[in-house]
């Protein structure tokens, strides 16, 4: 079993509204996985049926090669969208509650707080009130708890909203760390650019259908069209530009620095830079040749209008 | 709180008992000056009354003295020769308007004086009239032989009420926290942290049934500080402990002789004789049950509520519609109940589970069995509600569950009832 969470057909209505109409899944283990879409594509939907805060329609979850149960709930973490605490507890009481919550027992969840409270340098809040913390400090305890009783499977719904750049890059090494450990993690977004660079797998969401899933270097080689940026110092202009014109397709162009300098984006036949660098070798200083890689968001745009 | 509160209201009774007494036992002074020859003798100072006598002054010296000396106030009886004439001129001066217990008691001796004159008059003699003057109260008794004090009756009716009441106050308060506290899960957003780890419904039972106990709890102490208070009472009224223990020995098993008092015991040892006969361990008893049963079946309707909507503002439209019946069973209680425990309209609404918990704990001070509740009556309203607890509780869940991930509009009862179909 490599997979951690399978999906197969769920589907799920609220009254007239279809909130998932038959999405299958399959999460590795121990990968960083997005689950992509615009807001109100059924993405949260979806996270509350495997955290079975609500049922799905038709369809079933596998867990980990079971069916999914009662107590597959202590094995994952959830940080949902909508969070909070409760504002008049103290800090520490109440990561001890929701510890125990999730099964752990009262000294297991204070070891764990106190290595986790270090580890963030947060020690001095435990008899602080939510109240008294401000949101990015809030957003910390909220992290904790959700990582506390070490799941298998983390799922995070818009992680990084709330967090400040310093702690939400904090809370991404956290998360990396996590993922060598075993863990397996789900983000959940609307903002695909956030976590684009850690995901090793993709799924997008559109509405209420799942749209195209796979491994994100294979989505991007399957999606790239050997479009190169290319940067060439040049003395003046001496005529490279309209023979580069004549012999590649060039899309775009342009010279800057005061005319030493010529940016532009060609089109190239597939698996071609070798005869392309070639042509440029003499006569001009090639300062950067990159492969313009989709990201994410475009990935989406172009499979939501290619449908 | 929990503690103080019981305190500071038999505090508060205690307080007003003690007032009305001081009230009381202030010693008035009143002036009588006296023109006629008659009542030389008949004013005789009392307790909370003394009588000072003018001779040989005018009725406006004698007023001014009465206002210098700081007394009550001034009885003037003018000269006359016919009695009538001497009573029909009478006055009674005061500074502010006097109390009716002094009026009462001055009426009293010239209303005296009077009778006697007339029946002089008639020819028949005092001890004649007095041996005409029958003072009658009818004896009563329930069928088994039992006494009965009078008053006993409201008395009883006064007990439930006070217990229907309270269960209503319970349901009202506890309620409210239930709902409040799911109102503040979803304000908060931790709503939905916590039901990644518990189910909706364990948490909406877990809420319900810990604010119930803690309900019970704050009874418990209350009973308890009431125990104490009672203890006190007993010593400040010098009631016989002694007394209370044989009598509640012997109710209600042994009645005929054992349950008349003698003539030497104050009324307020007949009082406490009554009150220790009332079956308070079966009230209490009684009372947790409609309690607990009544509380789960209102918070499961508080819950849901509470987690249909996002602030507290938008509730009132739902609180309505349970205040409702809370308030039937309150007004009925007081107006059907005390006139006759066992009419129909009282069975009806102590048989209807939105209704028993307060109505059925009106009508128990009188007893279960033989003339009291019928033991299935009880028995039926307590499977009632425990049938409606079940009923109520699964849709109360349905709603719940969707409500706490609901935010923004303000939901209607079509969307209610939408709901339980999710």
């Amino acid at each position: 079993m490599n997979n951690i969470l399978v999906a197969n057909e769920v589907s799920k209505q609220f009254g007239s509204h279809i909130a998932l109409n038959k999405v299958s899944l399959e999460i590795p283990k121990n990968s960083i996985y997005g689950l992509l879409g615009p807001n109100g594509a059924g993405k949260t939907t979806l996270i509350r049926i495997i955290n079975q805060i609500i049922y799905p329609d038709q369809g079933a979850i596998y867990f980990d090669g079971e069916p999914l149960r009662d107590q597959h709930i202590s094995m994952i973490g959830y940080l949902p969208e909508e969070r909070g605490l409760y504002k008049s507890m103290k800090v520490g009481e109440q990561a001890l509650y929701l510890a125990q919550l999730k099964g752990l027992s009262k000294s297991d969840a204070k070891i764990r707080l106190k290595y986790w409270f270090d580890r963030l340098e947060i020690g001095d809040w435990w008899n602080k009130k939510i109240q008294e913390l401000s949101k990015g400090m809030a957003q910390k305890i909220q992290f904790i708890v959700t990582v506390l009783h070490e799941p298998k499977l983390l799922i995070f719904d818009e992680p990084f909203s709330g967090f400040d750049p310093i702690n939400a890059n904090l809370i991404k090494d956290e998360i990396l760390q996590l993922r060598d450990k075993g863990t397996t993690i789900i983000f959940s977004t609307h903002r695909m650019e956030s976590v684009e660079e850690l995901c090793e797998y993709i799924a997008l969401v559109h509405k209420s259908e799942k749209i195209l899933d796979g491994k994100l270097s294979d989505i991007k080689k399957a999606y790239k069209n050997n479009i190169y940026k290319v940067g060439l110092g040049v003395q003046s202009a001496n005529g490279l530009l309209e023979d580069l014109k004549d012999k590649f397709e060039i899309l775009s162009s342009e010279y800057v620095d005061d005319g030493l300098q010529l940016n532009f984006t060609v089109q190239l036949p597939s698996d071609n830079t070798g005869h392309f660098l070639a042509h440029l070798s003499g006569k001009a200083n090639v300062n950067n040749f990159m492969e313009t890689i989709p990201s994410a968001n475009d990935i989406f745009i172009r499979t939501v209008q290619s449908r | 709180m929990t503690f103080l509160s019981p305190i500071l209201m038999v505090g508060m009774v205690v307080l007003i008992v003690y007032l009305t007494k001081i009230n009381d036992s202030e010693k008035r002074t009143i002036g009588i000056l006296n023109e006629s020859n008659y009542f030389s003798t008949d004013f005789q100072g009392t307790e909370s009354t003394s009588f000072i006598k003018f001779k040989d002054i005018g009725l406006e010296a004698a007023k001014d003295s009465i206002q210098k000396m700081g007394f009550y106030g001034l009885l003037y009886i003018p000269n006359d020769k016919d009695l009538e004439q001497v009573v029909s001129r009478s006055f009674f001066y005061s500074k502010d308007a006097p109390g009716s217990s002094i009026l009462d008691n001055l009426e009293n001796v010239f209303e005296d004086r009077l009778r006697m004159q007339r029946l002089q008059e008639l020819g028949v003699s005092v001890s004649d009239f007095e041996s005409v003057d029958n003072n009658f109260e009818i004896n009563t008794a329930t069928f088994s032989g039992e006494q009965n004090l009078k008053g006993i009756t409201e008395m009883k009716a006064f007990i439930g009420g006070a217990f229907g009441y309270l269960i209503m106050m319970f349901i009202i308060i506890y309620g409210g926290f239930v709902m409040r506290s799911v109102i503040e899960e979803k304000t908060t957003r931790i709503i939905e942290v916590i039901i990644s780890s518990v189910k909706p419904f364990q948490l909406m039972l877990g809420k319900i049934i810990g604010t119930s106990l803690a309900g019970v709890t704050q009874f418990a102490i209350w009973i308890i500080s009431a125990f104490i208070m009672f203890g006190v009472l007993i010593l400040v009224f010098d009631i016989d402990p002694s007394a209370l223990n044989s009598e509640a020995g012997n109710a209600p098993g042994l009645i005929g002789g054992a349950a008349y008092v003698t003539a030497s015991d104050s009324a307020m040892q007949l009082y406490a004789n009554e009150l220790f006969r009332i079956p308070w361990i079966m009230l209490i008893c009684f009372f947790v049950i409609y309690f607990v049963l009544g509380y789960l079946i209102y918070s499961s309707i508080y819950a849901a509520i509470g987690a249909a909507v996002d602030n507290e503002t938008d509730t009132q439209q739902f609180i309505f519609p349970i205040i409702l019946p809370l308030m039937l069973a309150i007004y009925v209680g007081f107006f059907s109940v005390f006139n006759n425990p066992h009419g129909p309209i009282a069975v009806g609404f102590s048989l209807f589970p939105l209704t028993s918990p307060i109505v059925m704990l009106m009508r128990l001070p009188g007893g279960i069995g033989e003339g009291g509740v019928p033991i299935w009556e009880v028995v039926v309203s307590i499977l009632l509600l425990i049938i409606t607890f079940i009923g109520i509780v699964w849709l109360a869940a349905k709603i719940y569950r969707v409500g706490i991930l609901m935010y923004g509009k303000k939901p209607s009862y079509r969307d209610l009832f939408k709901w339980l179909k999710y």
